[in-house]
């Protein structure tokens, strides 16, 4: 009972110097919630508004069917109308234009004369992600522009045509992918704020010398750090995925109870690494330090942004150490794709593994690093 | 001791005293700053370790390109037609085509995460292949990642136009495609995403180094209680600020100037703006960075809440709406209007656009101009509420 009652107490405690503080209070509640609202909207790659700057030499009418094909576009906006070869590389160079639209002279007579009329297309390569995402909205455009053309002069089309469908997400929306993975990415930052600073903080001003000195075991010192941050995160991670369904709408298929063990497993994983960083750290600089130096990396090989399987060999190795890694799939996975509990089981033990191995560690570094 | 003296003086003495003070008084709170750095060397580590541990790790890691995708085939009646356009898919390097008895196997593979697609061609495709209409190459996509699912879509459309032109002019009939796209992608002609994600990087880097150096060094002289030892001395807050600011400037250009290096010498990076704008404009940016962890430092009433701060409020923002990964100008007006309180929003346009395009002032000069205000209102601010703190 006196266990329970030590540990207890410590959660108190530790809530109490989060909690109390009016600032520190709102700084572990307001911004991550905000961020979710922020985040879900910037974090997209389906552009819209591309400023688009047309240059038609040809003039005719199949030139002026292919533009408006593409001025039409909602994903399109026409910024400019340009005379003159001279006038391409200003508007490029100032970012005025991430495209322009180039006919030549003798587009509609090649086109007239069943010949390849070339259409040429001056692209911003500076984020080269932005510009080979507007190239296939030109493809795109064009082959429709193709078959069209094709049907209305009695060619019959292409022998083939690609007939594509995606599942899960017909639309290609990708705010359905980006949404569920800004949940692992802000209960991520969430667990750090709480675990990170708050063996080091102790270390710093000496109270955590007294804390070894009481009646405390260091495995009931690890559980009194390590719930406060369970609790918060559960309950932020739960605000931030309802803000996901409700807001975003993003579709949630599967089984919720796979979502919260994923969740729980998720954050076990991440506490263990914050209080092992706190543990390791003498002042605050360093934990904050070691704070951005898991942080940053593990956001950035999570597969959040980047495909995991466009990294090389040696790296995705490495992410394999990485528990939002783990944690996305899970999330993907049960938003998505409706994977059952019994096929996530891959992705939990992980999780389970590295949590028990960093909270370990984590008390095992309480007695040990001292100085 | 000195003050005492000064009020004997007349006003103009008093002013010569002062400033010739202030060099003095600076020097001396530069130099305990910089004794500071050495006995915690986390400073040191933030400035030159943070930088080539999180370069290393994404220049070679992080890449949009996608390569050698599987791809499931499923060909229900192989011959010679089929065979042409596997031959296709296998050509590219973008693909990794591998084929499946059937569409139940095919998948299952697409479940299990094995294929990112299936190309299906059913039996009657040859026959369709010859009639008016057309045979359909059916292309089923995993669409969670929906970029990645449209990237795949794109080259299967380029697979599949190239496959038609060259059957077109064995088989000597016109192009089957009436109009040719030919794209010309300035500044990087091969896609090479590391070339934008460098650039990149670097100002989420800075960004952080900026705020992790200042975010508590304010705070800790109020933690420790050493703050109201410096009161009492003749300096000013102004000089306090400046001395804290000068130190880590020094150290976060010394770890940018190790960015730039890596991201030209190793990643081959081209670097096709002058460097004197280049070294300007991070002079400018870590000025506004250094500030905002020095507003941190300042707003937080101890060194606890000020790290809770600089985490929530650098990497991420930094990592989404600063125009890095996600097109801003696809954003809703009101995420762009937010996108503006960014520093590293502006610093992210002039490095890649004096990476990779070279000095076009137009789009400098006001990303300058902007940072120029950044820091104004942050180091003002700082030196306001500094002052306030007092009473």
């Amino acid at each position: 009972m006196t266990i329970v009652n030590r540990i207890l107490a410590l959660m108190v405690k530790e809530f109490l110097t989060l909690m109390k503080d009016k600032f520190s209070r709102m700084v572990v509640i307001v911004p991550p919630l905000l961020q979710t609202l922020v985040f879900g909207y910037a974090a997209s790659f389906d552009l819209n508004h591309i400023p688009l700057a047309v240059y038609n030499e040809d003039g005719g009418g199949a030139s002026r069917a292919l533009v408006a094909h593409f001025t039409g576009a909602p994903v399109f906006r026409q910024v400019a109308v340009i005379r003159r070869q001279a006038d391409i590389r200003p508007l490029i160079d100032n970012q005025k234009a991430l495209m322009v639209l180039h006919i030549g002279p003798q587009f509609g007579r090649k086109l007239a004369l069943g010949e390849a009329a070339p259409l040429q297309l001056v692209i911003d390569g500076r984020n080269s992600n932005t510009a080979a995402i507007a190239l296939n909205y030109a493809r795109n455009i064009v082959m429709s522009f193709n078959m069209q053309w094709a049907a209305d002069h009695g060619h019959g089309g292409p022998p083939a045509y690609v007939e594509a469908r995606a599942w899960f997400n017909p639309n290609l929306e990708s705010r359905w992918f980006f949404v569920p993975g800004i949940i692992g990415l802000l209960t991520l930052v969430v667990t750090m704020l709480v675990t990170a600073l708050s063996v080091a903080r102790e270390r710093e001003q000496g109270t955590f010398d007294q804390l070894l000195v009481t009646p405390m075991r260091p495995s009931e010192i690890l559980i009194g750090k390590a719930l406060p941050g369970l609790i918060i995160g559960v309950l932020e991670g739960s605000a931030i995925t309802l803000i996901a369904v409700f807001w975003f709408h993003v579709p949630l298929i599967g089984s919720v109870f796979a979502l919260i063990t994923g969740l729980c497993l998720f954050l076990l994983s991440a506490i263990g690494i914050g209080l092992m960083i706190s543990s390791l750290s003498v002042t605050l600089q360093q934990g904050l330090l070691g704070a951005f130096l898991f942080l940053v990396p593990s956001v950035i090989l999570s597969g959040f942004a980047t495909p995991i399987a466009n990294m090389p060999k040696a790296v995705q190795l490495l992410t394999y150490l990485n528990p939002l890694r783990y944690f996305l799939s899970v999330l993907h996975g049960v938003f998505l794709e409706g994977t059952p509990f019994s096929l996530l089981l891959g992705q939990f033990w992980p999780m389970a593994v590295i949590g028990v191995v960093t909270l370990s560690f984590a008390g095992w570094l309480f007695r040990r690093r001292m100085y | 001791m000195s003050t005492a003296k000064c009020r004997l003086m007349l006003p103009e003495q008093q002013a010569d005293v002062t400033r010739g003070g202030t060099r003095m008084r600076l020097r001396g709170l530069v130099r305990k700053e910089f004794l500071q750095i050495l006995r915690d060397p986390s400073s040191i580590a933030i400035a030159f370790v943070m930088p080539v541990v999180l370069l290393l790790l994404f220049g070679y890691g992080v890449s949009m390109d996608a390569r050698h995708v599987p791809l499931a085939m499923v060909i229900e009646q192989p011959d010679a037609d089929t065979a042409g356009l596997v031959g296709a898919f296998g050509n590219t390097e973008y693909f990794r085509p591998i084929v499946m008895p059937n569409m139940r196997s095919a998948e299952q593979a697409m479940l299990a995460g094995k294929v990112n697609g299936i190309v299906h061609l059913r039996s009657d495709f040859s026959r369709r292949l010859r009639s008016a209409d057309g045979a359909p190459i059916q292309l089923i996509l995993n669409g969670v990642d929906a970029n990645y699912a449209r990237l795949i879509q794109g080259y299967v459309q380029g697979v599949w136009g190239a496959w038609l032109n060259q059957r077109a002019t064995q088989h000597g009939a016109p192009p089957p495609l009436a109009v040719d796209l030919q794209p010309r992608v300035w500044f990087n002609g091969n896609f090479r995403s590391r070339d934008y994600l460098v650039p990149g990087l670097i100002v989420v880097i800075m960004t952080l180094i900026g705020a992790l150096l200042t975010a508590l060094v304010m705070a800790r002289e109020w933690d420790r209680g050493t703050m109201e030892a410096l009161l009492v001395t003749p300096v000013r807050m102004r000089e306090i600020l400046a001395g804290k600011l000068i130190p880590y400037f020094v150290l976060g250009m010394g770890g940018m100037a190790l960015s730039v290096a890596m991201a030209v010498w190793l990643f081959q990076v081209p670097l096709r703006g002058s460097l004197w704008v280049l070294t300007l404009a991070s002079a400018l940016f870590l000025a506004a960075a250094l500030g905002m962890g020095l507003l941190i430092s300042i707003t937080a009433r101890n060194q606890f809440v000020a790290g809770l701060l600089a985490i929530i409020t650098t990497f991420l923002p930094a990592f989404i709406l600063s125009g890095f990964i996600f097109d801003i100008g696809s954003m809703p007006l009101v995420v762009q209007w937010i996108t503006h309180l960014m520093a590293a929003r502006y610093f992210v346009s002039i490095l890649q656009t004096s990476f990779l395009a070279g000095d076009v002032w137009p789009v400098l000069l006001p990303n300058a101009a902007a940072l120029i205000v950044m820091a104004v209102i942050f180091l003002g601010l700082s030196r306001r509420l500094a002052r306030k703190r007092l009473e």
